[in-house]
């Protein structure tokens, strides 16, 4: 049963969701087969693009086993009973190894599952792996990976954005049909855009952030990358919700997110700010974004240029809070409990040095030292405090915009991929990568990505969609409509057939 | 009076919860180690902390006591530090908006005048672990079962003006916490824990440099150390020196402080709000709330005890100190429908054996009805005062209530007539020395006579008559 010609595996590994459920419910193929199907295109695939840190094979076989029978006997049903899955490696997973791509956490074995794990677990996925990302989900590129750059999937020499770089890979190359990662400035928008796929960084606090490792507290966000926003719009279902081991998960309703994917956009008042489309936007992409435009505008949108007067100081403002928030929630990788500790130390202070010089790679100390620096006795007012306040100024922008229109369009990031290694010495052009995402971030708004077409170099181009407050059916509604009208998302890279 | 001591001080009391300020962890004492330490405390990635709301409705409790303002919206924020028994490498503490703002405290001064002391502030935080260095050789032991422990610091001005106000101050906020059932006061255990600042300026002048002494864990060592502290400020200023602001440690030993850092080996904690917790909001509901779970408050008990059961402020004060010596008393008064009887047996044979016995009220043997029953017997003239104590202890000692006890050990005062009359006719008869001496105008000797018929009839006969008879018929 587990031999399964690579026809078949093929086509298993297209299908939506929605079909995949359909199938298994109906006996039509087994989630041992499914399972199998995507763990032999890992398994053929995977070692050059290095979109996986940990492939739990045996794990998820035996998982399939004992949910395929728990559907023949009739007692698992739900829209995620049988479905592969893979994690950022950022959400611990009980038994197996949750290492933020970090040599401070390779040996980390988490003896927990994360809110998102359980949710996951408990609507019968299985778990295919732990997707690479940007060492503690620092970077915009996944070549902050403590174990292995990823590749873009569309061609191999460029970068699958980041920090959920491994995630977004692993779709586009049809290496899982739906992951998990997280966004804290653009981490699931970029990389999605970047490899062609669907993703959806939900409302701040409306997935719960309980057993995912942290980066920024007030920024970092779960949210789901698949082929569509339908597939998206089902596994937000499940993972939706206020949890109260996270005080910051909101007590809002959770909508059924599929219930409205096909109402009418007829009427709909989509903004373009007029600051996504200013000097900076790579001119293949500002076509075929405002070719999707026109698309959207023929369907009965309504286009209004909007404007969003402060984004320009997001990217500072972000460089300021972020760090401020990592260098906190990093201290506690001192060598004491868990981790990475360094051989014979000879005091305390050697212990804590040693253990962190060793632990971290140079991005991660560079944002810690940012940080300390932003909160020190001294300059706390001048950077966090006034970061801070212009953060409120930012988010009293899209609260402007949003009495004027329903959704914000523009691009998800001003380029499309950039070759590995491109930026590497080029800090301050790789944080101007999540130019577009990162004001969104900072008000705590829904923001998503998904396909809409290639430039000429191949690689694809993501619009960004950008939602109320807690408003993302409606943005799913969008980008659904548009894919019942386009492929671009249904488009395979070559090489990955 | 060449110097003046200036004093202020920070209080870290644990909040009397089942359960850990951000855990569910339990809060309980003498665990064996690491056995009450969850992930969230021992700081395992991707765990998150949750209010615990029970230390909120504490905090505010003692707010309200010392009629504080209360902060509608507090803030908890990151105070950053590395240390070993600091499992996140951040405390959770709050610092530039605290739960409870400016309030005050009046403590008594030996002259019997009231002192007005302005606590500044108190705030909520979380404990930190353990270092064990002594039972690991070469190597120190962590253990976080405390990690994660409620505290309210509570910060006082620097308003008192010696070492006896200090320690009034430090017992008075003592007892308040234990009566307001906001923290068990156990100095022993660290529940309860002082950090004193002391300064020494002339007169008039302005505040001098302090110094702050840490972890005082007795009325008696705050005394002391503040004593050496003073002397040793005083000797620097006088030989030509400066104060310097530093950190110093209290050695009882040695009865010295000593420094334990200066100001520049001082961390920067680069406290930023807590950005996995929201603001602590309060609303009108919950003070509320919190007011009508005040008992009455130790000052005001005392007032209407002196006023309408007509105590002396001694024994007014004594009885309520402690809120469950002062509903113990109470529940006897109103049984025995005696006050001072009540209160001279509370404060005198019971308070002696629970020190006897090193017992608390709660925990005495003899329970406040058992207490009243005895009382009553008192007041019936069924047994006489001596008698009475034989019957507390009896009670104690488990023998059952007063009228078992009076009962098993007969002790039911004789009343009649011609059984004492007997007793004083032979007492008179045996002692013909000591009957000249009374009627030779020795009144002194009187007492011989009343002593030895008590003696006589074992303590059973009632006084008065005993008093009665033996005047009548020594007068011959």
């Amino acid at each position: 049963m587990s031999q399964v010609d690579s026809t078949q595996t093929a086509e298993l590994t297209q299908l939506s969701l929605k079909a995949l459920q359909r199938g298994i419910q109906s006996s039509q193929f087994s989630v041992m087969e499914v399972t199998a199907a995507y763990l032999e295109r890992i398994a053929r695939f995977d070692a050059g693009l290095k979109s996986y840190i940990t492939v739990t094979e045996e794990q998820a076989r035996a998982q399939a086993e004992v949910i395929d029978n728990q559907i023949r006997a009739g007692e698992l049903k739900g829209a995620l009973a049988g479905i592969p899955y893979a994690l950022k490696d950022l959400f611990c997973t009980d038994g197996i190894l949750t290492s933020c791509a970090s040599k401070m956490l390779a040996n980390f074995v988490a003896p927990y599952d994360a809110h998102v794990t359980s949710k996951l677990k408990d609507a019968g996925g299985v778990l295919l792996g732990k997707n690479n990302m940007d060492e503690f989900a620092m970077g915009s590129s996944n070549e902050n990976s403590a174990f292995a750059p990823v590749q873009n999937p569309w061609n191999t020499d460029y970068v699958p954005g980041g920090s959920s770089g491994g995630g977004a890979a692993a779709v586009a190359a049809r290496l899982a049909p739906m992951v998990l990662g997280t966004d804290t400035g653009g981490s699931i928008r970029q990389p999605a855009s970047f490899c062609g796929v669907t993703g959806i960084k939900p409302t701040y606090g409306r997935v719960s952030r309980f057993g995912m490792i942290a980066f920024a507290s007030s920024l970092d966000q779960c949210g789901p990358m698949a082929v569509s926003a339908e597939d998206c719009a089902i596994t937000l279902n499940e993972i939706a919700g206020f949890d109260e081991r996270d005080s910051t998960s909101a007590q809002v309703d959770v909508p059924d997110y599929t219930a409205n994917l096909n109402d009418s956009i007829d009427g709909l008042k989509i903004g373009l700010p007029q600051e996504f489309f200013a000097e900076g936007l790579d001119q293949q992409v500002a076509a075929v974004i405002e070719r999707a435009v026109k698309a959207f505008e023929a369907r009965g949108a309504v286009i209004k240029e909007v404007t969003l007067p402060n984004s320009h100081l997001a990217v500072p403002v972000y460089y300021v809070v972020a760090p401020a928030e990592c260098s906190s929630n990093l201290s506690r990788f001192d060598g004491v409990r868990f981790g990475h500790r360094c051989d014979n130390p000879q005091d305390l202070n050697d212990l804590y040095e040693r253990s962190r010089w060793e632990g971290f790679g140079d991005e991660v100390k560079r944002r810690i030292m940012m940080g300390t620096y932003a909160l020190s006795s001294g300059y706390y007012d001048a950077y966090y405090l006034k970061a801070q306040q212009v953060r409120r100024l930012i988010k009293q922008d899209f609260v402007d915009v949003f009495n004027d229109v329903d959704v914000i369009m523009g691009p998800s990031a001003p380029t499309t991929a950039f070759k590995l290694g491109e930026l590497v010495d080029d800090q301050l052009a790789m944080y101007l990568a999540d130019i577009y995402t990162i004001p969104t971030s900072l008000a705590g708004l829904p923001g998503m990505s998904f396909p809409i077409g290639f430039a000429d170099n191949g690689l694809p181009v993501g619009m960004q969609l950008i939602g109320n407050y807690f408003e993302e059916a409606r943005m799913l509604n969008i980008a659904h409509q548009y894919q019942q009208q386009t492929d671009w998302h249904l488009q395979t890279p070559a090489a990955f057939a | 009076m060449e110097w003046e001591t200036v004093i202020g001080l920070e209080i870290h009391a644990q909040l009397s919860t089942n359960s850990k300020i951000f855990s569910g962890s339990s809060t309980a004492y003498g665990a064996e180690p690491n056995t009450q330490a969850s992930l969230v405390d021992l700081g395992m990635p991707g765990v998150l902390p949750v209010l615990n709301k029970q230390a909120v409705k504490l905090a505010l409790r003692l707010g309200l006591a010392i009629d504080a303002e209360i902060a509608p919206q507090s803030v908890f924020a990151r105070k950053n530090y590395f240390y070993p028994d600091l499992p996140k490498g951040y405390q959770i503490s709050q610092f530039e908006l605290p739960i409870v703002g400016l309030g005050h405290l009046d403590i008594e001064l030996e002259n019997g005048e009231t002192k007005r002391i302005g606590v500044t502030r108190a705030h909520l935080e979380e404990d930190a672990g353990k270092s064990l260095h002594e039972d690991f050789e070469t190597q120190t032991g962590i253990d976080l079962n405390r990690a994660g422990t409620p505290l309210l610091e509570i910060v006082s001005e620097p308003d008192m003006r010696s070492a006896k106000e200090a320690v009034a101050y430090v017992k008075k906020l003592h007892a308040l916490v234990r009566y307001l059932g906001v923290c068990d006061g156990n100095m022993q255990e660290g529940s309860f824990r002082c950090d004193v600042n002391v300064s020494v300026r002339r007169p008039g002048a302005e505040f001098g440099t302090r110094a702050e002494i840490k972890n005082l864990n007795s009325f008696r060592f705050i005394q002391s150390a503040i004593h050496c502290e003073v002397d040793r400020q005083i000797g620097i200023i006088e030989s030509g020196g400066q104060v310097v602001q530093e950190t110093r440690l209290y050695d009882p030993d040695k009865d010295e402080t000593r420094s334990m850092r200066g100001k520049e080996d001082a961390n920067d904690y680069r406290y930023f709000p807590d950005p996995d917790l929201l603001p602590v909001a309060i609303s009108a509901e919950d003070l509320e709330e919190a007011r009508a779970s005040l008992p009455e408050l130790p000052d005001a008990r005392k007032q209407r005890f002196m006023a309408e059961l007509g105590l002396n402020a001694d024994l007014a004060d004594d009885l309520t100190n402690s809120r469950e010596v002062a509903d113990y008393f109470e529940t006897v008064a109103e049984g025995c429908g005696d006050t001072k009887l009540a209160a001279n047996w509370v404060m005198g044979g019971l308070s002696a054996l629970l020190n006897k016995h090193e017992t608390d009220i709660t925990d005495a043997p003899v329970s406040a009805a058992m207490m009243t029953g005895m009382l009553v017997r008192i007041k019936d003239k069924t047994i006489s005062a001596t008698a009475a104590k034989e019957v507390l202890e009896g009670m104690w000692a488990g023998d059952g209530d007063a009228d078992a006890v009076i009962e098993a050990k007969g002790l039911k005062q004789v009343t009649d007539t011609g059984a004492i009359e007997a007793l004083v006719d032979e007492i008179i008869a045996n002692n013909p020395g000591q009957v000249e001496q009374y009627r030779s105008g020795k009144d002194k000797v009187f007492g011989f006579f009343v002593g030895q018929t008590m003696r006589a009839s074992k303590g059973k006969a009632d006084p008065a008559m005993v008093n009665e008879l033996l005047k009548e018929k020594l007068k011959g």
